[in-house]
């Protein structure tokens, strides 16, 4: 079974993935497939109330089970009790209090699953409840309990935005809208659960397998936790079963508790979560309060905007001030608005805590504020689409941030032009509404547009490595410091190399990112890694190639710079007659002694970000999506189906369509999911949705015929000019269908998820009290 | 714990294993026999990752016991290529870009190759219907769509090439 087939497939080819055939066949080994001589099995025992204080732990009834080997709590934690990418406080074992029901306050190590499991509820701990708060807007007003000391008035995070004048604005303008928005708890659903292996050694150190999103973030924490260096702590990545932003702090967690078990029993250690357990450990998606204010002319001129949003950030400060971050970037949408003030806080509560998923506090915002367009067009008796055309961003055009956009090309109304076109925009937009006429299920169409910032931006430092090593036989080594987490990151990278060192895909192999083997490159978050890691790996296959080029160049009587390499072959540019075979000019330069093993190293662009006023070149760059739903709404029912979704992503350049178009097509699926189904359910902290019986996210039959269109404008700072493409693909997806909705039934739906008591009876039947984001209201 | 012993074929093979009762299919795949490939998602019957063929029968492995199938033959992921050669469902799975992060394929794959062993040439629709029961998070699940209609018709082609063949024999 060959790997990959032996074509040359170079950037812009449909490459077909290269773990593919491992990942058909069943050999692919993901975290949960690995098990080791000896090997013990570890159980976190959770908490049983979101707040309380510990007064004690007894472990001796479960150490005296059966099989069990050991039970650890915080006093055998050698090093740093706590983790954290932000703040590390989030701890590993919980000593004097917990904050959320996925809190671990112990950990069972065990001969068997079972043992472990059985033990696990023979820990006997003593708690003292503490007055609990489920509420955000609760949480930092006046008379709540404070979660944590560091951050008095539970205040996790505070954004602003203040450019030009509000007020005047507001004056300015012929008609004022103010609309609250709202979005859920939800949960990335990988199917894969969490999993970790962790050996000890070598040399006094640990070895940690897993489903491990970042690395390197992960290293930290599992290196702090045992009081290692970095040099001792090794963490090597498996196939990943997805992520979607999902694996990084609970396998932090998890890593940390194998790491703590194999260094202190000298075995292995191994941890998977049922999915019950990720459902009520992990982190999720944040749910938004929205409010917003917008003054616009009579012409659809935006003349001010002012925004509101507060955050649910849960138990721990995990990611939530970076992502409350790129929501007030993003806050008023790809429009030109002078006066801008934005004010976005996150919370502390007891809920789950909620970090990066794909998106990352661009869904939330996005629905609000491409909800509102909506509005605001249906005010003015305007088409949608004009509106957006009379505000949206060209190129010169100045962000709300004070950033001109002046270095690459503003495609924002090219997208909008493209999807309304190819979905037939005017004619529908036209004749539905007749066509809906005494009928019972109605149809409708409506789009949204965004713009957004590729990498981290400000958010922090910014750069990647890459590593090409030529074979001695003409085949390639690859390694990236970033992590392929399902996206095809592993493709992206190897037809990278192949480009360059004008050879097949067949003879690359991309090896598993490990952090024994290639530099820290940051989390493989934000859609970087094509355009910061892809660019790391350019360069590395530019210097082996460039050495190759030096050896070849003698024999073929042509500078260096003359020779060109394609299909296995390096000949001189122009003149293909003068060539040879990739493998002899391996073997020359091998006989000459030069260096075929090349290190890339890349970073970002400089940017800039004043925290005071909110304003500064947030990123270096931006994309630019439009998509547009069609609908079908059951007045009967409230049931929607979205029946199609045609969706124009500005890539950039797309390295490989195939790969651009799976990324829009699970994009799309997954924002269906946001739009009309996914809830976590929590119950005063308690997680009610706990299986996939009971959250449920699309199947073969709930996904809409999908139309992905690729714009491609190079960007200057991309490799090839690539941008991004995963994210972007599932922040929209949801307000075109809330406005597809209303363009079918008239009814504005400002909560999600839109689900069929929503759109027939305008809210939740389901009780209120101790739940949380969307039926606040 | 109860033990029993079952006598059970796996991708052609037989195995006798002394198992617990409570002990499911899928475990005994996965921890008695090193047939990692199929996937666990939600222990429940939910996500399909665990999917296998029993007697001809795409099946949820987490929900069926080890020892209720004794005697009887089960395929998995594992058993699907012969002689270095890749099933076409698989192949075509390649192809089509119907892979990303892949933990859902095989156990997409099982239900793709039971579908196509039941009904050989079918609609779309019919395709959604097998796989409903296999949840996929990353792909939107349309290349594997086209991904199994196209391998129905490569081994429709190839079905008929070889009838062919043997008349001409
Ligand atoms: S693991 Fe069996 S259906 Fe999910
Ligand atoms: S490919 Fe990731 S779940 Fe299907």
């Amino acid at each position: 079974m060959k790997c990959t087939d032996q074509m040359w497939h170079p950037v812009g080819a449909r490459a077909p993935r290269v773990d593919g055939v491992d990942k058909v066949t069943g050999r692919a080994v993901f975290g949960a497939d690995l098990t080791f001589d000896n090997m013990l099995w570890g159980q976190p025992v959770r908490t049983r109330y979101p707040h309380a204080r510990i007064i004690s732990i007894d472990k001796s009834r479960a150490e005296a089970h059966p099989g069990v080997v050991r039970v650890l709590t915080t006093a055998d934690v050698p090093g740093s009790k706590t983790f954290g990418v932000v703040v590390p406080h989030q701890p590993v074992l919980c000593w004097d209090r917990v904050r959320f029901m996925g809190d671990a306050v112990a950990l069972v190590l065990a001969e068997s699953r079972e043992a472990a499991r059985e033990a696990a509820r023979l820990v006997q701990v003593e708690y003292e409840e503490l007055p609990s708060i489920f509420d955000p807007e609760e949480a930092i007003g006046p008379d709540a309990p404070t979660l944590h000391d560091e951050y008095p008035g539970n205040v996790a995070a505070h954004h602003v935005v203040r450019k030009g004048d509000v007020e005047r604005g507001f004056a300015q303008a012929d008609v004022i809208l103010e609309r609250d928005y709202t979005t859920q708890l939800i949960e990335h659903a990988y199917i894969e659960p969490e999993a970790a292996v962790a050996l000890p050694g070598p040399g006094g150190g640990v070895t940690v397998y897993g489903s491990i999103q970042n690395p390197f973030t992960c290293r930290r924490a599992v290196a702090g936790v045992l009081g290692l260096p970095l040099a001792r702590v090794r963490i090597v990545q498996n196939h990943m079963g997805g992520s979607f932003g999902g694996k990084d702090e609970v396998m932090s967690a998890m890593c940390a508790r194998t790491a703590l078990g194999a260094q202190i029993t000298g075995r292995p250690v191994k941890i998977v979560n049922t999915r019950e357990e990720s459902l009520v450990e992990s982190y999720k998606r944040h749910p938004y309060r929205m409010h917003y204010k917008i003054g616009v002319r009579r012409d659809g001129r935006i003349t001010a905007m002012e925004v509101r949003m507060l955050a649910d950030a849960g138990g721990y400060a995990s990611q939530s001030a970076f992502v409350t971050w790129r929501s007030t970037v993003q806050a008023t949408g790809p429009y030109v608005v002078e006066n801008v003030k934005t004010d976005i806080y996150a919370a502390f509560t007891n809920n789950t805590y909620t970090g990066a998923m794909r998106g990352f506090g661009s869904p939330q915002a996005i629905f609000a504020n491409e909800s509102l367009m909506d509005e605001v067009a249906l005010e003015l008796g305007m088409d949608p689409v004009q509106l957006r055309m009379v505000n949206g961003f060209e190129g010169g055009s100045v962000t709300a941030t004070g950033h001109k956009l002046d270095e690459h090309t503003v495609s924002l109304k090219e997208v909008v032009r493209k999807a309304t076109e190819a979905a037939g925009w005017d004619g529908k937009r036209a004749r539905l509404p007749e066509e809906n006429q005494g009928k019972a299920t109605r149809r409708g169409i409506g789009m949204a547009c965004s713009f957004r910032g590729c990498a981290l931006g400000a958010e922090g430092v910014d750069a990647a490595a890459g590593i090409v090593s030529v074979q001695t036989d003409g085949s390639v080594l690859v390694f990236s410091g970033l992590a392929e987490n399902g996206q095809g990151l592993k493709t992206i990278f190897s037809q990278i190399a192949a480009t360059e060192l004008g050879i097949t895909l067949d003879r690359v192999v991309f090896m598993e990112t490990d952090t024994s083997t290639v530099p820290d490159s940051g989390p493989t978050v934000a859609s970087r890694s094509t355009i910061m890691g892809g660019s790391a790996v350019r360069i590395a296959a530019q210097k082996a190639r460039d050495a190759l080029f030096e050896g070849a160049a003698a024999k073929l009587g042509a500078e260096p710079g003359e020779l060109a390499a394609e299909n296995n072959e390096i000949c001189v540019a122009g003149d293909p007659a003068r060539r040879m075979r990739f493998d002899d000019a391996v073997k020359i330069a091998w006989n000459e002694g030069r260096l075929m093993a090349q290190f890339g190293w890349h970073g970002a662009p400089h940017v800039n970000w004043d925290e005071h006023t909110g304003q500064g070149k947030a990123y270096f760059t931006y994309v630019y999506a439009c998509q547009v739903a069609e609908v079908a709404v059951d007045t009967q029912t409230g049931q929607v189906v979205v029946e199609r979704m045609t969706a124009a992503h500005d890539v950039g350049r797309a390295i490989n369509p195939q790969s651009v178009e799976g990324q829009i097509r699970g994009g799309v699926a997954m924002s269906t999911g946001y739009g009309l189904l996914e809830e976590v359910e929590l119950n005063e902290g308690i997680t009610k949705t706990r299986n996939f019986d009971e959250y449920l996210i699309p199947t073969a039959m709930d996904v809409p015929e999908v139309r992905p269109i690729i714009v491609e404008n190079a960007d200057p700072y991309g490799p090839y000019g690539a941008k991004t493409i995963g994210e972007p693909t599932c922040e929209l997806g949801a307000a075109a269908i809330a406005n597809a909705i209303c363009h079918a039934s008239g009814k504005r739906i400002r909560a999600l998820p839109m689900d069929m008591e929503r759109v027939l009876l305008g809210r939740t039947l389901r009780p209120m009290r101790g739940r949380r984001g969307s039926e606040a209201r | 714990m109860e033990a029993v012993r079952v006598r059970i074929t796996v991708n052609g093979e037989e195995h006798v294993k002394t198992v617990p009762t409570c002990m499911t299919l899928l475990r005994l795949l996965r921890e008695e026999l090193d047939l990692t490939g199929t996937k666990e998602g939600c222990s429940k019957g939910e996500c399909g990752a665990c999917t296998v063929i029993l007697d001809g029968v795409p099946v949820n492995s987490c929900l069926v016991l080890a020892y209720q199938c004794s005697g009887r033959s089960v395929v998995t992921i594992e058993g699907l290529a012969r002689d270095g050669l890749l099933h076409p469902v698989q192949e075509a799975f390649v192809r089509h870009g119907a892979v990303q992060c892949g933990f859902c394929t095989p156990g997409m794959i099982m239900s793709a190759v039971a579908l196509l062993d039941a009904n050989p040439s079918p609609t779309q629709r019919e395709i959604r219907e097998a796989i409903s029961g296999n949840l996929c998070r990353c792909t939107g699940y349309k290349a594997i769509i086209e991904a199994i209609d196209d391998a129905a018709q490569r081994m429709a082609g190839w079905v008929d090439s070889q009838a062919a063949d043997e008349a001409r024999v």
